[in-house]
């Protein structure tokens, strides 16, 4: 940043030139290296404790350990000094004295920092010939569960508790090799964020009750996503296993999420791999619905839509992509959509970060483009008109006012039963299975990809909105989503100068989005 | 200030140990505790500063710090018990269970231990009835343990029995001292 | 002075003379001693030719790592808009050591002296005592004697009539070897488990509730009082021959010994003449087999070492060791070194706050194998082990601690290695048996 000064420094041969105040593990970064490390944590506060990040500076009596020690003009560190190399071999040797070594049966294995480190760097045997500390596991309460002999005491789950959850749930008990971490009797991690414990611990001391024993590490596939269950959205990776979503995790981004998210938006992955799906194109004939090709369908649905007036009823779950389509097809109508709302969940150490009151990923994007946000759907709903049914599931609506449309289109990925007079029903992905963006609370636009396969002939929703504008004559057809969003910023100032590639993944704000402050410094800024 | 001890030499009410691992909890901290905790708060510049005070407090009112007695302590220092207890498991002169009437502590760290104080153990497990440390006595009399260095090496054994510090302990010695207690 | 035995010809007493002496407690009969002139003193000085005088002295911090105290005060910046604290290190707990329980138990009020003067010198208006849970006795004596201080007005809002406010608590710690550690002191007085902090930033920088701290050992504050009212010089002379090693030095004397007790002698004297003169030689019919002169932590002494060893900070260093805290721990032949060192280990192994991993995982390791060792199980690949643990333990972690577990073994086994080597190949160690006088 300007203004900053910059120290300048040699680490393992390589010339780096970092802010004053950096610390050499992270100037090392800069540089392409990883220093080895447990208890350091960018988004915590520096503790020092597990003695791993120890590397050699020239003219220095003893090791320093790289988390705690900032850089100085003209140092010259080494990494891999047989020096360094051999107290991070002592202290991998000693992490696993009492270790069970029970890496088959556990969860961690394959994304576990110890045993990374340990092949990498550690000892091929041990030399430890006496009995092993045991402790029994614990259920510590929420989604996590605690195996105290795999604990390295890193105390990265003590100080996300007290330093970022800001209700220190969690502690150091005891002393000495008999120490572990704990909690008080009755009082659990109930914590709306703390399941990202489990996420912070890199070894496989704390894990998730809802991920265990699900799959190995390796067995999955890591997909870029934005989690769908709120107007944060925070940046996420969507683990699935044969098509199955089976775990949400946090994605470092500084200016949404640091490196956090909610228990809740975690743990609510199932709907995504909901069974209950349409997968086939449908039309009315005779009066039921019937199986059909897209061909048919969509130019069934152009000759509905054709010179209506359109009411369309989206979800906010829905890309900017497909609401700026589902926009230009109203054809002098209007859109409408609704929200579920929950109780707000801030995470108390990071600036402007909760589970936010309103539970879809697309709020903002949907108002941005011209949706009006209501909580009784069809009030709007014109005599005559073509109702468009995106996404929306109509649950708890009173069906008896669809009676007012003139015809309805159901797009979506399960058909509502107040939609059962839908004489065209076209099946769509869901969040899991495209690809688009979402702009979250704060104006910031970021895109998602696709971690699931679609069943059956369902498509994107963008795709299907693509072509049956292309149908009505209104559009030619799109082959990529980052098509759609070209054309939607060439229309729409909030969007101007934005594309998939600039957008990268971790988001820029609209045009029109007020600065918001990084919030990678805000955990760190005590120590 | 008031100069009162924090601790100091009183014996606790060890008597109340049993009854108060089973009973209703009641404050600890009401009158005139409450009264000594409040001047102990004008001591320090945070609250949690006297925590460690305020354990010693619940230990001499109630002989032993209980889950509740760290639970009262947090919500008196605006803690979480969770911390109060990652704190009170750190030192290991808060009881976290109840012990004996008696409770003994011989130091057997190398200087005394040359000097003969696992003798001086011995002697008071034989003669407490207690057979084993850490053990209490049947009737709730004694508890016998070993404790790291007392810092009285030049009279070893040095032994604690309750608040009171004995020097000089041989394991002749110890059924007289015992005989002492009521 | 010999305490409890009666003092030796040899010895200069200067902190201990009122050792025994039980009106020396009381205010009336410290005052009588000429008590409290000191501090009088020193509150009509500038404080910074107070810490000048202290600096001149030549005076050396006396817990264990002997930092120059002037200098230490010097840190302390005035004027800086903050406030300042004085925390008195009475966590008197490395094994071997009790002269600070001797300094509080019979002169309470030197010590109240002696931080009223300190935290005048450094700006401070509060100073803490950190006493050990264990220390009863000197906890009684100074809850005491800072109240009389308090009644007197020689503490309080306005100390001794100057205007200034010197407030002295005496804090009571609940059993942890590691709060004699200065920052992991500071932790414990926060109400926190006492992990040792990272330095920098060191504690005259932040220190005690994140304020700007000097920490000092109960010894060297006493110091402070008899050096002001004497003279930079008169300390200084004490030397017997380092002259960066000045003043006098208590040293508590344990183990196999005729008269264990605390010692106070002149740097630099002979440790030779101070083992079998002044402290009466070994047991009858036994012999000196080795020495651990500072407390638990410093290098073992082989008998050749320790009788070639001037006692003062340089001295001790020549010959294979350290001053440390003055703990003398005198270990004769008939003790097995393989549990004199294991125990000491066990100690550390109870004691390390579990922080570093080295330490957390390395003392009781250590620990481990070392009983294994005593108890016939041994081989001789464990000692190259228990040396490389050593190496591992040493220098990496954030106390030194860790280190304090390593140097025994280290210093045993290159000292005493036939012993280890008896017991791995199943000779067993034969004490000698001789009667005890």
């Amino acid at each position: 940043m300007a203004g900053e000064k910059m120290v300048s420094l040699t680490i393992e041969g390589r010339p780096v030139s970092v802010a004053e105040g950096t610390t050499i593990l992270e100037a090392a970064k800069t540089a392409g290296i990883l220093i080895p490390h447990y208890c350091y944590h960018p988004g915590l506060p520096i503790a020092g404790v597990c003695r791993m990040c120890l590397v050699e500076v020239e003219k220095a009596p003893k090791l320093a350990p790289s988390c705690a020690t900032t850089v100085a003009e003209g140092q010259v560190v080494h990494v891999y000094s047989e020096k360094s190399l051999d107290a991070r071999k002592g202290v991998l040797e000693m992490l696993l004295i009492n270790h069970p070594l029970d890496c088959p049966i556990c969860d961690q294995s394959g994304e576990c920092e110890l045993q990374d480190y340990t092949y990498q760097e550690g000892r091929e045997d041990s030399r430890y010939r006496e009995p092993k500390r045991f402790n029994p596991a614990e259920d510590f309460g929420g989604d996590v569960i605690y195996v105290p002999n795999r604990c390295i005491l890193c105390t990265r789950c003590v100080r996300f508790m007290e330093d970022v959850a800001h209700e220190p749930t969690l502690n150091v008990s005891e002393r000495g090799d008999r120490a572990l971490i704990g909690k008080f009797e009755g009082k659990d991690l109930t914590h709306p964020w703390a399941a990202n414990v489990v996420d912070l611990c890199p070894v496989g001391a704390l894990l998730s009750k809802d991920f265990l024993n699900k799959a190995r590490a390796w067995e999955l596939d890591r997909t870029p996503s934005i989690c769908p269950n709120c107007t944060q959205g925070c940046n996420v990776i969507m683990e699935t296993r044969e098509n199955q979503i089976v775990r949400m995790r946090p994605r470092a981004n500084e200016n949404v999420n640091a490196f956090f998210m909610c228990d809740w938006g975690r743990l609510n992955y199932r709907w995504m791999n909901e069974k209950n799906r349409i997968e086939h194109p449908m039309v009315r004939r005779d009066g039921t619905l019937s199986t059909t090709t897209w061909e048919a369908a969509i130019s069934g649905a152009a000759s509905v839509l054709n010179g209506k007036k359109v009411f369309v009823v989206a979800s906010p779950m829905l890309s900017n992509e497909s609401l700026f389509l589902l926009s230009e097809l109203m054809q002098g109508g209007s859109g409408v959509f609704r929200v579920a709302e929950g109780e707000e969940a801030p995470l108390a150490g990071v600036e402007d970060l909760a589970l936010r009151r309103e539970r879809a990923a697309n709020v903002y994007g949907a108002e941005k483009l011209g949706f009006q946000r209501t909580t009784d759907l069809l009030s709007g709903l014109g005599r005559d008109d073509v109702l468009l049914i995106a996404g929306e599931d109509l649950v708890g609506v009173d069906a008896s006012a669809v009676s007012r449309a003139s015809d309805v289109i159901v797009i979506s990925s399960v058909l509502a039963d107040a939609a059962n007079r839908a004489s065209v029903v076209l099946p769509i992905a869901n969040f899991s299975e495209e690809e688009g963006t979402v702009t979250n609370l704060r104006g910031r636009v970021q895109r998602f990809t696709q971690a699931r396969q679609a069943p059956g002939d369902t498509r994107p929703s963008w795709l299907v909105l693509g072509d049956l504008l292309g149908a009505m004559g209104k559009q030619t057809s799109f082959f990529l989503p980052s098509e759609v969003f070209a054309r939607l910023a060439s229309v729409n100032k909030s969007f101007a100068g934005l594309n998939y590639d600039t957008l990268g993944f971790k988001g820029l704000p609209l045009v029109d989005a007020p600065p918001t402050s990084p919030k990678s410094q805000i955990a760190v800024g005590a120590a | 200030m008031t100069a009162e001890l924090v601790g100091g030499l009183e014996p606790p009410d060890y008597a109340s140990h049993d009854r108060a691992a089973r009973e209703q909890y009641d404050p600890v901290f009401t009158g005139d505790v409450k009264r000594e905790l409040d001047e102990l708060l004008t001591r320090y510049p945070t609250k949690m500063a006297a925590l460690l005070p305020a354990l010693w407090i619940v230990q001499r009112v109630r002989g032993w710090v209980s889950d509740q007695g760290m639970a009262e302590v947090a919500g008196q220092l605006d803690l979480t018990p969770a911390y109060v207890k990652g704190v009170v498991t750190f030192y290991t002169m808060y009881h976290q269970h109840p012990v004996g009437k008696y409770f003994i502590q011989v130091c057997t760290t190398s200087p005394c231990g040359i000097c003969g104080a696992e003798d001086v153990v011995k002697a008071f497990l034989r003669h407490t009835n207690t057979g084993e440390l850490g053990i209490t006595s049947p009737e709730g009399r004694f508890t016998v343990i070993e404790v790291e260095c007392l810092g009285a090496c030049g009279f070893a054994t040095p032994v604690m029995i309750n608040e009171e510090f004995i020097e000089s302990v041989t394991p002749d010695k110890v059924p007289d001292l015992l005989a002492r207690l009521t | 002075m010999g305490f409890p035995h009666q003092s030796h010809s040899r010895e200069t007493t200067v902190l201990s003379k009122y050792f025994g002496d039980a009106d020396a407690r009381t205010l009336a009969g410290w005052k009588k001693r000429g008590g409290y002139k000191a501090l009088e003193k020193a509150l009509d000085m500038q404080p910074a030719d107070i810490v000048n005088v202290v600096k001149e002295s030549g005076l050396r911090g006396r817990g264990g790592a002997g930092f120059p105290t002037g200098l230490k005060w010097s840190f302390m910046k005035p004027g800086d808009g903050k406030p300042h604290y004085l925390c008195c290190n009475a966590d008197e707990s490395e094994p071997g050591t009790f002269k600070d329980r001797e300094l509080m138990r019979w002169t309470p009020h030197a010590l109240v002296e002696g931080c009223a003067i300190a935290a005048y010198a450094i700006g401070a208006e509060t100073a803490y005592i950190y006493i050990r849970g264990e220390f009863t006795e000197p906890l009684y004596w100074m809850e005491k004697a800072v109240k009389e201080a308090y009644d007197a007005r020689i503490i309080g809002k306005n100390a001794m009539g100057s205007g200034k406010r010197i407030d002295v608590y005496v804090h009571k710690g609940a059993g942890a070897y590691i709060c004699g550690e200065e920052t992991a002191l500071m932790e414990s007085l926060e109400g926190r488990r006492g992990n040792p902090r990272i330095k920098p930033p060191f504690p005259a920088v932040s220190g005690v509730f994140g304020m700007p701290t000097t920490i000092n050992n109960v010894e060297t504050l006493i110091a402070a009082a008899p050096i002001l009212l004497n003279g930079a010089d008169w300390y200084k002379k004490m030397s017997l021959s380092n002259p960066k090693s000045t003043g006098t030095k208590l040293y508590s004397v344990c183990g196999n010994i005729q008269r264990p007790g605390t010692y106070e002698v002149v740097m630099g004297f002979p440790f030779k003449e101070f083992l079998y003169d002044l402290c009466g030689g070994p047991l009858h019919g036994r012999k000196f087999k080795a020495v651990i002169p500072g407390g638990a932590s410093v290098p073992i002494q082989n008998m050749e070492e320790a009788e070639a060893t001037l006692m003062d900070y340089e001295g001790f260093v020549a010959q294979g060791s350290m001053l440390g805290s003055g703990g003398v721990i005198v270990i004769d032949d008939a003790q097995p070194m393989v549990t004199v060192i294991a125990r000491i280990a066990r100690f550390f192994a109870h004691e390390s706050c579990a922080q570093c991993t080295q330490c957390r995982e390395g003392t009781a390791w250590t620990t481990k194998i070392l009983e294994r060792i005593r108890d016939g199980e041994g081989t001789m690949e464990d000692l190259d082990t228990l040396l490389d643990i050593a190496e591992q333990m040493t220098g990496k972690t954030i106390c030194v601690l860790s280190d304090s577990c390593a140097v025994p073994v280290v210093s045993g086994i290159k000292k005493f290695r036939g012993e280890f080597e008896a017991l791995i190949q199943g000779r067993r160690f034969h004490p000698v048996t001789a009667a005890v006088a």
